[in-house]
């Protein structure tokens, strides 16, 4: 708990409406949306500028708090779970749009704007910023950056890494600094900017971010295609990409999703298929147009049962929203849901999700697999309850080796969900001892006193989970 | 709260929520865009669903008590369920609300006054429907003796909180005693017969409201359809479960069941959202009862609002017309979020020519009436409603169209207190309809100023 005389201080910072210290808010911010992490706070902060943070981080680090920055709560990898207590920071105050840019084709946004707000808000004008995680209804700004979040249309565009051109950033002493700029090339110093994206609140606080915009595509088609065999499905993918096509998104659902998917959204997905690709492309309307129509062709060359292009954005709208709902529409089946996002070379896709079946099968458990087919980043779903202490085991089991298969595939732990409390155990397992000590010496040499968002990131021992 | 009655409620919690519908919430937050509660409240956790879920299951699992704190957030939602729609995992989260206001309510310690006034409502006055137009009928010799007029020049009024004041001057006319009795069992179709259907007429719709109940049968009747309408019927329960007397509530549900089960009728027709969702949602409330479970289920599957019957059996094919006026419309949150009808409404209204159909920005947001929220929570209920009006006035409409009673009065409230009254007027969707179809004595070409 905090002492009385922390608390008047923190209070004179930011003002008394905005320090919680009541039961129901610190057990109001004692998770996210990672499943059996909870642990509450002593205070949550919503400050309104870069100042009042600086002046937050300053007493923190001499009193020796804990730290966590927390946009909206939705990541899955208990990065925002306030494990070691200490104060939560909201952004809910620095929550505005501060420019669009259109001649350097930029946004200066502050941490709190919710992701779609600043898609539709760039839409607009013409712009689009394409990093589009399926929680982008929710999620903060401050959040993807933090998160390094992904999208459904990763695979064109890539992720929120290649859109951040700048950051201020609240330093852990409580220097404020300024990295990179509107710019299109700047190699001045070490690239921090690159080095706080993902970093998970542990380095510092972002408090604004000059984000790249591009041109909106004049026009986007999506289209699905059903298989009855999972390695056909996968096999598309490779011709697809090995043909010299980036489409906007390649997406991959098996039949356990599609089954819970078509239950909740009644659109029609057949549920008989093994497997289906849901398939998007944007750009000009002729290169739109002969991408699906070449697509169409390779899907049906590698024995697609049916090939359908979606008539009008409505229709398009509601694949892509179904398959955003994937995740919490899985968690239907158990009252629990485990979800990860081993990732592999996308050449790997098809002995990754053959080797997920056989490991589900050696655990007796329903693994549902969806994900970024094209991104070669996937995610295996079990659903299970927390109660059954039996099955939770096999559930542990079962990941660690799908981790170490993806690793042995040239992959990674994960892919955009990030490494939090989750899988701080496993990251070893990526990166090796000597990575871990380099990531460790950044981490000493900027945050000594360790408050900026503790226990995330690194272990305190490899393999074993830390709450499952 | 004595920290004995705290661990009773903890108990309670503990015996009667249901664990899997929390653990159901996986916390993905799809909800939080959705809730009034949590945007009116600058993005608290605590005042959203996702957060009032993880409070209740902090308390069963011991991690908090169920304090004073946790008790307003609970009282202070909606209960709009605006939330349900959009939760992927599909958690039942007015079910989770009711069972926990439940509790508080049973372990708590009301003033005498509060108690009074609780039990002469709940217990006495709602669910008795001769008393309910005895009160009525006295409300109307308040408006017609003159004693209004001298209750507001002598300022008596002014002892009451704002949104009582005005809700005083809103109500409508009340229709005499005579009227409210002058009922028949039966109706037959005024064309070609295809459904013969049941109407639950509700309490405050067959006093209060009892000329939009009689547009109701003149619709069902025009659109081919044989009324039956039990009399033994009674109040819905909605009032009671919402404000956590569920015993009560479960007392009024058999009444109604019974009413209805030997009628053969093909749905039960409601023309208040509130009590269609209430009564469609029958089966959850005696799921514990094997007597009752499904003939509840039963009774619940035949409810259906009158926008949809009506769609069903063509109506909006029929010649509709008005005088020209932008007409905009505001959801029956229960009719949308439960009973899941929305298009209907708007369906019947773009049919009606002279119509300009405006739709309202976040028309499905709740107005802030929410049963009793707008007497109880009035400070809260009028921020949702001043809300509410700034969307409406964005569409210039000059009829606002609801499809329940609670949003119909606050409708008439937000038109009052923005002094709008000269150019806009709230109408529940039956009344403009029968306006619009040109019923003898309602001559459709005479706007009617409420």
């Amino acid at each position: 708990m905090l002492e009385q005389s922390v608390i008047n201080k923190l209070i004179e910072i930011v003002g008394e409406s905005n320090v919680e210290t009541s039961t129901t808010e610190r057990v109001s911010y004692s998770y996210d949306a990672t499943p059996n992490f909870q642990a509450l706070p002593d205070a949550i902060l919503a400050p309104q500028s870069t100042e009042e943070i600086a002046n937050i981080i300053k007493l923190c680090n001499e009193e020796k708090i804990p730290i966590v920055p927390r946009g909206s709560g939705t990541n899955l990898s208990a990065g925002t779970t306030p494990l070691a207590g200490g104060i939560v920071i909201l952004f809910k105050h620095m929550n505005r749009i501060l420019e669009i840019d259109e001649e350097n084709l930029t946004a200066t946004v502050q941490p709190g704007v919710i992701t779609l707000d600043l898609c539709n808000a760039v839409e607009e004008k013409g712009l689009l910023y394409p990093p589009d995680p399926s929680s982008m209804k929710i999620s903060t700004i401050g959040g993807n950056i933090n998160e390094n979040s992904g999208g459904l249309r990763g695979l064109k565009y890539g992720v929120t890494r290649d859109y951040v051109l700048g950051l201020e950033v609240v330093l852990p002493n409580g220097d404020i600094i300024r990295t990179g700029g509107k710019l299109a090339k700047d190699v001045a110093g070490y690239d921090l900017t690159r080095l706080l994206v993902g970093s998970e609140g542990t380095l510092g606080i972002i408090t604004e971010a000059i984000l790249k915009l591009v041109p909106l595509p004049e026009t986007k088609k999506t289209m699905l295609a059903t298989y009855q065999s999972m390695d056909d499905a996968a096999m598309t993918v490779s011709a697809i990409i090995s043909q010299k096509m980036t489409p906007t998104t390649l997406e991959f659902m098996d039949q356990p999703t599609i089954e819970v998917i078509e239950a909740y959204a009644k659109i029609g997905l057949p549920t008989d298929a093994k497997a289906v690709l849901l398939i998007e492309q944007d750009g000009m309307v002729e290169v739109v147009d002969r991408d699906i129509k070449r697509i169409t062709e390779i899907c049906k060359a590698h024995h697609a049962v049916t090939v359908e292009v979606a008539k009008d954005e409505m229709e398009a709208e509601q694949l892509r929203s179904a398959r955003r709902a994937a995740l919490s529409t899985i968690a239907r089946l158990k009252p629990t849901t485990i979800l990860e996002d081993a990732t592999v070379p996308r050449s790997q896709i098809a002995p990754m999700v053959k080797a997920i079946n056989e490991i589900a099968e050696k655990y007796s458990l329903k693994i549902c697999t969806f994900g970024h087919a094209g991104d070669g980043n996937l995610h295996p779903t079990v659903p299970t309850d927390a109660r059954d202490r039996e099955e939770m085991d096999r559930v542990e089991k079962a990941f660690e080796e799908i981790f170490q298969k993806a690793v042995e595939l040239g992959g990674t732990i994960t892919g955009e969900h990030g490494v939090g409390a989750m899988k701080a155990p496993y990251l070893e397992m990526k990166l090796g001892k000597e990575g871990i000590e380099a990531m460790r010496a950044i981490k000493q040499s900027l945050d000594p006193n360790n408050i900026m968002n503790p226990l995330k990131m690194f272990a305190k021992d490899t393999r074993k989970r830390v709450v499952l | 709260m004595s920290s004995l009655q705290k661990e009773k409620i903890q108990a309670a919690f503990q015996e009667r929520i249901d664990y899997d519908e929390l653990l159901n919430c996986m916390r993905c937050g799809f909800c939080l865009p959705s809730c009034p509660t949590y945007i009116q409240s600058g993005y608290k956790e605590s005042q959203s669903p996702r957060g009032r879920i993880a409070l209740m299951k902090a308390v069963v699992d011991g991690v908090m008590e169920p304090d004073a704190d946790f008790e307003q957030t609970l009282n202070e939602c909606l209960g709009c369920r605006a939330c349900e729609p959009v939760c992927p995992a599909g958690v039942n989260y007015g079910h989770l609300l009711e069972e926990a206001r439940d509790i508080l309510n049973q372990h708590k310690k009301h003033s005498l006054p509060v108690k009074v006034l609780r039990s002469s409502f709940f217990k006495h006055l709602f669910p008795n429907q001769k008393r309910m137009q005895k009160m009525t009928a006295l409300l109307g010799v308040y408006q017609k003796s003159g004693l209004q007029t001298v209750a507001r020049k002598t300022g008596v009024m002014k002892l009451f909180p704002e949104s009582l004041r005005t809700m005083e001057r809103i109500l409508p006319k009340t229709p005499t005693l005579k009227t409210m009795q002058n009922k028949s069992p039966f109706y037959s179709t005024l064309s070609e017969r295809k459904k013969v259907v049941g109407f639950f007429t509700g309490c405050l719709m067959d006093t209060m409201f009892n000329e939009t109940n009689q547009a109701t049968i003149h619709l069902l009747q025009k659109a081919g359809c044989h009324v039956v309408i039990p009399e033994v019927q009674n109040c819905c329960g909605a009032l009671h479960g919402h404000a956590g007397e569920k015993e009560l509530a479960i007392q009024l549900a058999k009444k109604n069941i019974m009413a209805f089960e030997n009628e053969e009728v093909d749905y039960i027709i409601t023309n208040a959202g509130g009590c269609g969702a209430f009564l469609h949602d029958y089966g959850h409330l005696l799921k514990k009862e094997p007597f009752w479970a499904e003939r509840a289920e039963e009774f619940a599957r035949k409810i259906k609002d009158i926008t949809a019957v009506l769609v069903e059996l063509d109506f909006h094919k029929l010649d509709l017309q008005l005088p020209q006026q932008v007409v905009t419309y505001q959801d029956s949150c229960h009719l949308r979020n439960v009973q899941r009808t929305f298009e209907e409404p708007r369906k019947l209204l773009k049919a009606i020519k002279g119509v300009t159909y405006e739709e309202m920005p976040d028309a499905e947001r709740c107005c802030g009436s929410a049963g009793i929220y707008n007497l109880v929570h009035s400070e809260l209920s009028m921020k949702h409603l001043d809300y509410k009006m700034e969307r409406v006035q964005e569409t210039q409409a000059t009829t606002i169209v609801t499809t329940n009673p609670g949003c119909l009065l606050q409708m008439k409230l937000g038109i009052e207190r923005e002094g709008l009254s000269e150019r806009m007027r709230a109408v529940h969707i039956v009344d403009l309809l029968v306006e619009a179809v040109g019923v003898p004595g309602t001559p459709r070409n005479m706007s009617k100023k409420n």
